[in-house]
C-alpha cells in the first residue's frame, strides 16, 4: 500500500459566486490550506472547519470525497464505455466482458457468472453482493470534480437518487462497502463510515460543487499549485 | 457439512467444505470429469457449467452456492447426444484436443436458450470468455450458428 504523504496545497477560493461584486470576492478570498495526510487516508470533516463560507467548504469536502469516488476501486466499475476495467491501472477487464442491458452482464457472460457475494481468496476473484456495472450514465472515469459532483446531484443520472439517498448509499450501500474490503488490492482511501461523512457533511452545506478548474482532489499531483 | 445438490436431475448429498469450488465436487466426489480444470481462477471458461439457467465458472463457484439449483454438466445437456450444438459440434468437427470445448458447448447453450437467434457479435461477446488454446474459434462460431438456424 502506497504511503506517499499528500503535499499540502494552498486552496484559494474565489470568483465562484457571480452574484458577489469584483471587490467583494478579491477581498473575502480566503486560503486554505489543508493538513498533510497520507494517501490512504481520507481527512476527516473537521479539517475542513477553517473554512468559513459554508459553500466554500462544501466544494472543499466534495474534493476530498472525489479522493474515494474516483479510486480505481470504486471508478472501475463506473467505466465510460461497456466493460469495467482493472487494477489501479485501470486496464481492460480480462476476458472480456460487456455491461448488458442491464448492467449485470451479457447472455452466458454474466457479472455473477464468475463474481461471487464475497472475495474469493484463493481464486483472488472478487466479489461483493449484487456485483455489476453502474449504469453508462453514472459513468465517473475521466470525471473532472466538477462534472463529477453535477452528475451525482442529477437525478436523471443517479439513478433518482435524492440527497439524501446518497448519503445513505455512500455510507451503508453493501457493494460500495466493496471498495475498503477489496481483498489483496490497495483500499479506497479511509472507511466507509468517513467517505459517508464527508458526504453528509458536503450535502449539510449545500452541496456545492467544486469549480470547473479543479483539476483533482486537495493536496494531490493533480491540483498541486 | 452436509449439502443437497440436483445434479443432471438426480439428488445427490454430498458430506463437503460448503466454501468448496463447485468443479472438486462434480468432479473429485461425484465423477463427473466432462467439465474441465484449466485455470482455476475464472480465466479461461473450461469449467463452466450451469446453475438454473446461468452459465457460470465451476471453480470459483463455492459448493453452497448450488443448493437448490439446478445443475447442469456436460452429460446432462441432453440425455443422449443430441443437444442441437452437440450435433453441429459433431457435423463441424469442432474440437482439436477437445480440452476447452465442454465450456464452449455450456456458454453456447446458455447463449442460446437466452437468445435463440444471435448475432455475430453476440456470440463473439459471450464465448469471449472461452478460451481455445487450440484456437477451433471459427469452427465453434460456425457451429453455433449452425444450431441456432436448427433450432
Ligand atoms: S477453470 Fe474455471 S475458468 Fe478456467
Ligand atoms: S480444442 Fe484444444 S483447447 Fe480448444
Amino acid at each position: 500500500m502506497s504511503t506517499i504523504v499528500l503535499a499540502t496545497a494552498p486552496l484559494v477560493f474565489a470568483g465562484c459566486d457571480k452574484t458577489k461584486s469584483k471587490e467583494e470576492t478579491t477581498k473575502k478570498a480566503p486560503s486554505f490550506v489543508p493538513p498533510a495526510i497520507a494517501a490512504s487516508e481520507l481527512r476527516k470533516v473537521s479539517a475542513f472547519d477553517a473554512i468559513s463560507d459554508p459553500a466554500d467548504r462544501s466544494r472543499a469536502i466534495f474534493l476530498e470525497a472525489t479522493r474515494v469516488f474516483l479510486h480505481p476501486r470504486c471508478s472501475n466499475c463506473h467505466p465510460s464505455g461497456d466493460s469495467p476495467l482493472q487494477g489501479n491501472e485501470q486496464r481492460p477487464h480480462d476476458p472480456p466482458v460487456f455491461r448488458g442491458e442491464n448492467n449485470h452482464g451479457i447472455a452466458a457472460l454474466e457479472c455473477t457468472s464468475c463474481h461471487q457475494d464475497h472475495n474469493l481468496e484463493l481464486a483472488r476473484v472478487p466479489g461483493a453482493p449484487n456485483w455489476h456495472l453502474a449504469p453508462r450514465e453514472m459513468a465517473w472515469i475521466g470525471k473532472t470534480p466538477h462534472d463529477l459532483c453535477e452528475q451525482i446531484k442529477d437525478e436523471k443520472r443517479n439513478g433518482g437518487k435524492s440527497l439524501e439517498a446518497i448519503v445513505e448509499h455512500s455510507a451503508h450501500d453493501p457493494l460500495v462497502a466493496w471498495g475498503w474490503n477489496p481483498g489483496p488490492r490497495e483500499p479506497a482511501p479511509g472507511t466507509q463510515a468517513s467517505f459517508g461523512d464527508l458526504v453528509a457533511a458536503w450535502v449539510k452545506t449545500g452541496a456545492a460543487c467544486p469549480d470547473a478548474t479543479e483539476k483533482g482532489p486537495l493536496g494531490t499531483k493533480e491540483n498541486a499549485r | 457439512m452436509t449439502l443437497r445438490l440436483t445434479v443432471n436431475g438426480t439428488e445427490q448429498t454430498l458430506d463437503v467444505d460448503p466454501e468448496m469450488p463447485l468443479l472438486w465436487a462434480l468432479r473429485d466426489i461425484l465423477g463427473l470429469t466432462g467439465t474441465k480444470f484449466g485455470c482455476g481462477q475464472a480465466l479461461c471458461g473450461a469449467c463452466t457449467i450451469h446453475l438454473d439457467d446461468e452459465a457460470v465458472r465451476a471453480c470459483v463457484t463455492p459448493v453452497k452456492r448450488a443448493e437448490g439449483k439446478r445443475i447442469t454438466t456436460i452429460e446432462g445437456l441432453s440425455p443422449d447426444g443430441t443437444h442441437p450444438l452437440q450435433r453441429a459440434w459433431v457435423e463441424h468437427a469442432v474440437p482439436q484436443c477437445g480440452f476447452c470445448q465442454t465450456g464452449q458447448i455450456m456458454s453456447a447453450a446458455a447463449l442460446l436458450r437466452k437468445k435463440p437467434h444471435p448475432t455475430d457479435a453476440e456470440i463473439e461477446q459471450s464465448l469471449g470468455g472461452n478460451l481455445c488454446r487450440c484456437g477451433t474459434y471459427l469452427r465453434i462460431r460456425e457451429a453455433v450458428k449452425k444450431a441456432a438456424g436448427g433450432q
